[in-house]
């Protein structure tokens, strides 16, 4: 054994391969270009190559392979949504989390958990009934258990009277889970660079060539980067917290406000928690990862700001419900702490499909439901840039529902308040 | 602690305070419907500096704030009879006029 090892720390040919190819130059031209080199715009990439056999795509990253949302959300995924719109969405991407291991060849830790939405109120039962009933009719495990049958399933939790939210119930969702999420960027870019994409990284873009008609945009024809010009025959932008920021440049506004979201883990301890347990009237969401940590989360910043920076407030408010919840976990210390970029739409649905440019996509909108929908959303993005058609499941988040009043109200399903 | 220099009270903790919105120029009552779905929807979501509505919700005070969304910074607060000098009446025959606060 101790000679094995021996052996390959002193091979020249190292056996692990690199997850990506080392960087080429830019080409000329390309059928398709995506800017993001997040999960999402990966995935669409991986999907674009393996589903559609359309290789001639670049995927252009301002600073590296999965460093901004896909790298600082806590992981959560569940498709116990509000709308049916969003059920069959969610749902969609949850069955390809399944197999996503098996396609990369590569651990996700993807570990269903169950997904507990706690309610502490009368209307806060009555919303996760009003769930529970539109997720059973789309065909998805979601139950609504009340306080008792809850103490048995997650006896981890301050069942207290004695506190100012006491826990009446929650929505009980099987299949909720959680996987190791920089794994799931690595995997997609592997794979589409694999077969062919090119993965820019260390690539800006700092603006679109976009062809004119009666001084209004008409149709994207190329893209602009610190690395010089490149032909694109068509663009999708897939860039979370910058979205407002990359539709500027190709000279339309956007329904989003941009919004830190900050989270932490603590220090690593012996498995207790299996169950996700989130909490809208608690702002708070917590599960273990399997390290041991406990991932936490909570709401939006107050107010937006293009900055990734921590707040001593925010951890505050977070850790007085956090022992509201699990009243033990007093000398817990925490270990490491950070923020995303969220981008809100009014709706708390998100944003996909056509622009007012032609060949100009768009995947935006994530505020905090962007991870759970990766794989959805790479699959749904390469249909519709391989076909030109918008597929049935993304038409009711078309950016045109703000002008026809068509909104996908999903606030009463996001994880907390916000 | 994130101190926001309120024009009313001095500097307070930014707790006590809600933000309001960008500061906007109300459509004319009249305009069509693609000029008010605009205002209500879109955002111009600036990284940059912006003019905000801010609140400072135990003295119910609304004012403006000057804020860089890069840095976090406020750079000037200053109440809002500085940028609004005129009265504006919207006569209740017309169009009903929504008022100008947002959210």
């Amino acid at each position: 054994m101790s000679f094995t090892l021996l052996k390959y720390g002193l091979s020249k040919g190292h056996p692990v391969p690199r997850a990506l190819p080392a960087e080429t130059d830019l080409k000329d031209s390309y059928d398709i270009v995506i800017v993001g080199g997040g999960g999402h715009g990966l995935a669409t990439a991986y999907y674009l190559a393996a589903d559609h056999g359309i290789t001639n795509v670049a995927v252009l990253e301002k600073g590296y392979v999965g460093g901004g949302n896909t790298g600082r959300n806590t992981t959560i995924i569940r498709s116990n949504y509000l709308t049916p719109e969003g059920v069959k969405f969610y749902d969609e991407s949850v069955t390809l989390y399944k197999d996503l291991a098996n396609d990369f060849d590569m651990n996700l830790m993807y570990s269903e958990r169950g997904h507990f939405t706690l309610a502490h109120t009368d209307s806060a039962i009555r919303t996760m009934r009003w769930r529970a009933e539109v997720n059973k009719h789309m065909g998805i495990e979601s139950e609504l258990v009340l306080r008792d049958e809850l103490q048995k399933m997650v006896p981890e939790l301050n069942y207290s009277e004695d506190v100012r939210y006491p826990i009446m119930g929650a929505l009980f969702h099987a299949p909720g889970a959680i996987a190791r999420h920089d794994a799931v960027a690595w995997g997609y870019g592997a794979g589409a660079a694999k077969r062919g994409v090119h993965i820019h990284q260390n690539t800006e873009v700092t603006g679109f060539e976009i062809t004119k008609a009666n001084g209004s945009p008409q149709r994207v024809t190329g893209v602009h980067t610190n690395r010089g010009t490149i032909k694109a025959g068509k663009v999708i932008q897939c860039v979370a917290g910058m979205s407002g920021v990359v539709s500027d440049m190709a000279g339309f506004k956007l329904p989003l406000k941009t919004i830190p979201l900050q989270a932490c883990v603590s220090q690593p301890l012996k498995p207790f928690l299996d169950a996700i347990v989130v909490s809208g009237s608690l702002h708070v969401y917590v599960s273990q990862s399997s390290r041991g940590e406990l991932v936490m989360g909570g709401s939006t910043d107050p107010y937006g700001v293009y900055m990734t920076r921590s707040t001593l407030d925010f951890k505050e408010g977070l850790m007085m419900h956090m022992m509201e919840l699990l009243p033990y976990i007093g000398e817990v210390k925490l270990l490491r702490q950070w923020a995303g970029m969220t981008d809100m739409t009014p709706d708390f649905a998100p944003i996909m499909g056509e622009t007012p440019v032609d060949d100009y996509y768009i995947d935006a909108g994530w505020g905090t439901w962007g991870f759970k929908a990766t794989p959805v959303c790479g699959k749904r993005n390469a249909e519709m840039l391989a076909t030109g058609k918008v597929p049935e499941t993304i038409q009711p988040f078309a950016l045109q529902r703000f002008h026809d009043f068509k909104l996908v109200g999903e606030k009463g399903a996001a994880s907390v308040g916000h | 602690m994130k101190i926001m220099p309120c024009p009313l009270n001095g500097p307070r903790n930014i707790s006590e305070f809600a933000y309001g919105g960008e500061v906007l120029d109300l459509p004319a009552p009249d305009c069509d419907n693609e000029t008010w779905i605009d205002f209500v929807y879109l955002e111009n979501n600036t990284a940059g500096v912006v003019r905000e509505w801010w609140y400072h919700t135990p003295t119910a005070y609304w004012f403006i704030a000057e804020r860089d969304t890069r840095t976090d910074e406020i750079l000037k607060t200053y109440p809002a009879n500085e940028v609004f000098k005129d009265r504006v009446d919207f006569a209740a025959s017309e169009a009903p006029a929504a008022p100008a606060a947002k959210e």
